[in-house]
């Protein structure tokens, strides 16, 4: 079992972060994993996008040119990779980035309003952790035990107490990602 | 303890880490996209506390490429890491140090040129690493990483063979190389060598001279013609040596392939899963994966190459292996190039699609 995912979106909206925790989940549950950065500028501001591949045998390309899944999280995003997601794979977009939805019906598409939901949660900084909930509900890479076990590996100590509210962004994530 | 611990890390912050557990003395470098992971790296573990090993980041490429001259003169194990444009900078160094027979270690993380060019990966330094890069009648060691585990485990390798040879030895990665974080166990801790062992391993340093020996002189520079000619061929006689003995390859599925696709570095990574979708295809494609790219595996390419349709060397440049491939290859077997430039990356689909047109047709 081989899963490719592209996660793209603004630079600062997490989308590094999230293939990281991801990634760090795989290592957790002894997958193979690759995480591949774009790292130009459009860390500061332009269009990020972070390729991860988790699998149970070694991974050969870190380049990909079609994907399992991909989470567009603006407009940009999303005209550059609908076309490289593979027939049947799936689509996932945040409803308040993306103006003009997919249309493309040979692949599973959802809409999850992240950004709604951090501003509900009246903290912008879980954004990324909703998306993630929603992917691991239409696509379970990894269980909600190795993330956890990820978050506690990854996060300095001094920011453990925010492991819960990040488990629950990715609950909330989990409950409002919908079928198109 | 934590030694056979399995991490995830980038292929940059994982030569920091393999450089102090393998008793590097000194790290002397000048930071430069993509690569800046290791000298961050390397301030963030602070081994001069623990292991004593310097890290220094020097005022420039240039400053950093005479401190390792210094360095490695003393017999130490010295490191230092750029990128293209700053490697570009260090050949004078380089060259000074092939001619005094300086063991030193350089890691070029390589980002697209000429010039400043981009700081997208690329492969386009091949030429300038295998060919020398700086004047005169020389070699350097290069090994080529395809993954964040091999540019762990070549730092130490780098270094054994640069002391074996008392010649520089270069590791020539790139930024998806350098960028990318997967599984990786680190090599075991190995502690740095005492000034004792320096001196028994290295009787040609310059460390301070005991009475029992004449003066130690470490120079590139001898106005004797004759002389120099014969210092000349005692290089090209341990070129020769190495060449007969270091040369490292890697195939993959070569043995029922019609054709194959000669990579080295990330460009190999991305071939592999060329050969996947060529073989789902129904086209036999193996891979020869060159690991040292200077010694050369010229006898080797032939070998497997002669009883092929055909050849394709994917590489991250405008066609430079290919000219090592087709001397390989002498005409036996049609040769051809697929690379994109500029720091643009190809993906797999387009080295299928390259086979395709340029030999399948």
């Amino acid at each position: 079992m081989k899963t490719e995912i592209i996660i793209s979106g603004f630079g600062g909206q997490g989308v590094l972060s999230m293939g990281k925790i991801l990634a760090y989940s795989g290592l957790m549950e002894d997958k193979e994993v690759t995480w591949m950065p774009a790292y130009g500028p459009e860390q500061r501001g332009g269009t990020a996008n972070v390729t991860v591949i988790v699998s149970d045998d070694p991974v050969s390309s870190p380049i990909l040119s079609k994907y399992d899944v991909a989470i567009v999280l603006n407009q940009p995003s999303l005209e550059k990779f609908e076309p490289k997601v593979k027939p049947g794979g799936i689509l996932i977009y945040d409803g308040f980035g993306v103006i003009n939805p997919p249309t493309r019906s040979d692949i599973k598409v959802y809409r999850i309003d992240a950004m709604d939901k951090a501003a509900e949660m009246k903290n912008s900084k879980v954004f990324n952790m909703i998306v993630l909930g929603g992917l691991l509900q239409v696509c379970p890479v990894v269980s909600l035990d190795g993330l956890k076990k990820a978050l506690t590996k990854t996060l300095p100590e001094r920011h453990h107490h925010l492991i819960p509210l990040n488990m629950e962004a990715v609950e909330e994530g989990k409950k409002i990602i919908k079928q198109l | 303890m934590a030694e056979k611990e399995v991490m995830l890390m980038k292929g940059n912050e994982a030569i920091a880490h393999a450089a102090i557990r393998c008793g590097t003395d000194g790290y002397f470098g000048y930071p430069i996209t993509p690569q800046s992971e290791i000298i961050e790296t390397l301030a963030e573990l602070k081994p001069w506390e623990t292991t004593g090993m310097v890290v220094l980041q020097a005022e420039s490429e240039t400053a950093s490429i005479n401190m390792i001259y210094g360095g490695a003169g003393a017999g130490k194990r010295v490191l230092t890491s750029s990128s293209s444009p700053g490697i570009a900078l260090m050949q004078e160094g380089i060259s000074y140090m092939a001619g005094a027979e300086l063991p030193g270690v350089f890691i070029n993380v390589q980002r697209g040129g000429p010039g400043l060019g981009t700081i997208q990966p690329s492969q386009s330094d091949y030429f300038q690493a295998t060919r020398g890069g700086g004047n005169g009648d020389y070699n350097v060691i290069v090994l080529a990483p395809n993954s964040v585990q091999e540019m762990a485990d070549f730092v130490d390798l780098a270094f054994e063979l640069a002391f074996k040879y008392r010649n520089p030895a270069m590791i020539l990665s790139d930024g998806v190389i350098g960028q990318m974080m997967e599984k990786i166990i680190l090599p075991p801790m190995k502690p740095r060598r005492t000034e004792e062992e320096i001196r028994k391993e290295c009787p040609w340093a310059a460390m301070g001279r005991k009475a029992d020996r004449n003066p130690n002189i470490i120079t590139s520079l001898e106005l004797k013609s004759e002389v120099m000619e014969q210092r000349n061929i005692h290089l090209q006689e341990k070129y020769k040596t190495i060449r007969e003995n270091e040369v490292r390859y890697e195939t993959r599925n070569c043995e029922d392939a019609d054709y194959i696709i000669v990579s080295f570095g990330s460009a190999a990574r991305i071939g592999e899963k060329a050969v996947e979708l060529a073989r789902e295809q129904g086209i036999k494609v193996g891979l020869f994966r060159p690991i040292t790219l200077w010694p050369f595996p010229s006898k080797e390419i032939l070998e497997l190459a002669k009883s092929k349709k055909g050849v394709l060397v994917s590489e991250i440049n405008a066609g430079q292996m290919v000219q090592d491939v087709r001397l390989a290859v002498n005409g036996a077997v049609p040769v051809e190039h697929f690379g994109r430039l500029g720091g643009i990356v190809p993906d797999p689909e387009e080295i299928v699609e390259a086979l395709k047109e340029k030999l399948i047709k």
